[in-house]
């Protein structure tokens, strides 16, 4: 693909990604004015002292004295240097409790990401080739399944299934406790880990992506190009591939950058059914000790995740489709 | 109306989805007359399992009649349901109907405040909601509608933009009509259809999204709720499975049936359109 307009639109992605941050970030901001009770009691509270004079030491720290539009200027200035307050419950700063977490999401996130599409795209393409057999029907079943059962009760059943019953599979943490281990062994030891509450976030988006690529790939086989290239006598596989998979893949990575949001948001209920150590365990937490500054926190970091995961998918999308620098 | 049932009942699943609708809307009815007294009170001995000690589907750590939670759970989750998506639809029909009829800059400034609350990850935002501001049913169905609304705008702009420019529309115009007068008794019945079967699927997904928030310990503490029922049996899911199984096959079996009735509606209101349903998104 010629790239030369290929950065002009990216540029116009990033800023407005930078948009959408800066607005999450007054957003948090109002939110905290907006709760009942002045912010500087509510931490008080939180830390469990509440005497005058460690209310108006509070005050001054936050700017509590000074106008709403210098308090929001101090407010984000402080995110933009990655302060996001402290956590008076954890007597931590807020983006350490932050930075620590995020390792276990990405991978739980990542993984049921990929086990979504993965599994989704081939079940989806197959249940194109064979329209109105068992298969599928199976994918259409699932897919009004899933939309019907939350999420953490299908993990619970889950853990219920492969830990209670069968003794499969550990239904709690990241790793074994108490077990020394060390390379191959301590890498196996959190796949082990991981199977459940990947399955448990990814599972529902498998029917999604399979019947979207199933769809896709029926509107796509009757185009024109695909006519064409049968009539040059292109092998059958190489025109599934080629012809119409790599076509019917885009509405998938639009609807990826969409569901991004939802992926996150499922990874707090997930993390909190099985005990996953990222930031969705933090988030359920701070929730149980009413914790806003960490939630705060939390809000902006999965946005931010969000954002960023719908740059990526833009990236792809200009690179899988090259009429999309015509547009941009 | 014959015809619109003829319609709806030519989709096998839709039937059955109303019969499920209709009978969980009878048990939560007469849930007071099934289980009376608060079905937070002790009902017999803690832990029983389905079946034994006169409780149906047993009971929990505290001797509660899981029975009862469920029927009285059902009144919260379809009260929620309801009454969030219609705030959902206030506020969607009407920044959907402004921006559509009136187009230009007003347009653009409602689409990008939608596409941002459409990036943002919304549970996350409607659990920050509901724990600022304290968990009550108002402040859930407040926090469901802030993250429910932007589909609902989106489809109402798309309509308004695509009828505002019809006969009958500038008909209206030319008489003199005021541009509310026009909006809502001219445009918005019009409109109607797709608000509808939207609005059967955003009950779902708030029943979902309230089981969810009740789960993690944000539900109204003075009400039972399935989404509680669930998170209460988390912790001792190995000795009492009965416990989570049953309020889970209840969110299931609601959410299931009115998913199946919205494909209902949208097969009755939109005969025309072929039977091809590609998903949600």
């Amino acid at each position: 693909m010629g790239a030369s307009k290929l950065p002009g639109y990216l540029l116009g992605r990033v800023v407005k990604a930078a948009i959408v941050v800066l607005a999450i970030v007054v957003c948090n901001f109002f939110l905290i004015h907006a709760a009942p009770g002045d912010p500087a009691s509510i931490i008080a509270g939180q830390s469990g002292a509440a005497d005058a004079k460690f209310l108006e030491q509070l005050r001054a720290q936050f700017g509590l004295d000074q106008p709403l539009h210098v308090q929001l200027w101090l407010y984000l200035k402080g995110v933009l240097t990655l302060d996001l307050g402290f956590s008076h419950r954890q007597q931590m700063p807020v983006s350490t409790l932050l930075w620590d977490r995020l390792p276990a999401t990405l991978l739980l996130t990542g993984a049921a990401f990929l086990f979504a599409v993965g599994l989704g795209v081939t079940m989806g393409a197959l249940a194109a080739r064979r329209v109105g057999t068992w298969g599928d029907s199976v994918i259409t079943v699932l897919a009004l399944a899933f939309y019907a059962t939350p999420l953490f009760w299908v993990g619970l059943m889950l853990v219920l299934l492969f830990s209670v019953t069968l003794e499969w599979l550990p239904s709690f943490g990241m790793a074994s406790v108490g077990v020394e281990m060390s390379g191959l062994e301590a890498v196996l030891d959190v796949g082990r880990h991981l199977i459940l509450p990947g399955l448990t976030l990814g599972l529902f988006y498998v029917a999604v992506y399979a019947r979207l690529t199933r769809a896709t790939m029926l509107e796509v086989a009757d185009q024109d190009f695909v006519k064409t290239a049968r009539a040059k006598g292109v092998p059958e596989g190489r025109i599934l591939r080629r012809h119409i998979l790599r076509n019917a893949l885009l509405p998938v990575i639009t609807f990826a950058g969409i569901q991004a949001g939802q992926l996150v948001g499922g990874s707090i209920l997930v993390e909190t059914v099985f005990a996953w150590p990222g930031i969705g365990r933090l988030a359920f937490e701070a929730l149980l000790a009413r914790d806003y500054q960490v939630l705060m926190g939390v809000f902006f970091c999965t946005s931010v995740m969000v954002v960023l995961f719908n740059l990526v998918t833009d990236l792809l999308y200009a690179l899988v489709d090259p009429r999309v620098e015509a547009s941009a | 109306m014959k015809e619109f049932w003829r319609n709806f009942a030519r989709n096998r699943g839709a039937v059955v989805g109303l019969a499920i609708l209709l009978g969980v809307l009878a048990l939560a009815l007469l849930a007071p007359l099934l289980y009376p007294g608060s079905p937070w009170d002790m009902a017999g001995m803690p832990f029983a399992p389905p079946g034994e000690m006169g409780m149906l589907l047993g009971t929990d750590s505290l001797g509660r009649d899981v029975a009862a939670g469920i029927a009285h759970g059902a009144r919260v989750s379809l009260l929620v349901g309801a009454v969030s998506t219609v705030v959902a639809l206030v506020i969607g029909v009407s920044l959907g109907a402004f921006a559509g009829y009136l187009g230009g800059w007003a347009d653009d400034v409602v689409m990008r405040f939608t596409e941002f609350f459409q990036t943002i990850p919304s549970f996350v935002l409607a659990i920050l909601l509901v724990a600022i501001f304290t968990p009550t049913i108002g402040s859930i169905v407040f926090a469901i509608a802030v993250v429910s609304w932007p589909p609902v705008a989106r489809v109402v702009r798309a309509e308004f933009l695509s009828l505002r420019s019809r006969e009958f529309v500038q008909a209206s115009e030319v008489l003199g009509k005021s541009r509310l007068s026009i909006v809502f008794g001219d445009i918005l019945p019009n409109a109607l259809s797709p608000i509808v079967v939207l609005a059967s699927l955003m009950v779902a997904s708030a029943i979902l999204l309230e089981s969810a928030l009740s789960f993690l310990g944000l539900g109204d503490p003075n009400m039972m709720s399935w989404g509680f029922l669930i998170g209460s049996g988390r912790s001792v899911i190995r000795i009492a499975w009965w416990m989570s199984v049953f309020p889970g096959i209840a969110i299931f079996l609601t959410v299931l049936s009115l998913n199946l009735v919205g494909e209902g509606l949208s097969d009755a209101l939109n005969p025309r359109l072929t039977r091809n349903r590609g998903g949600k998104a």
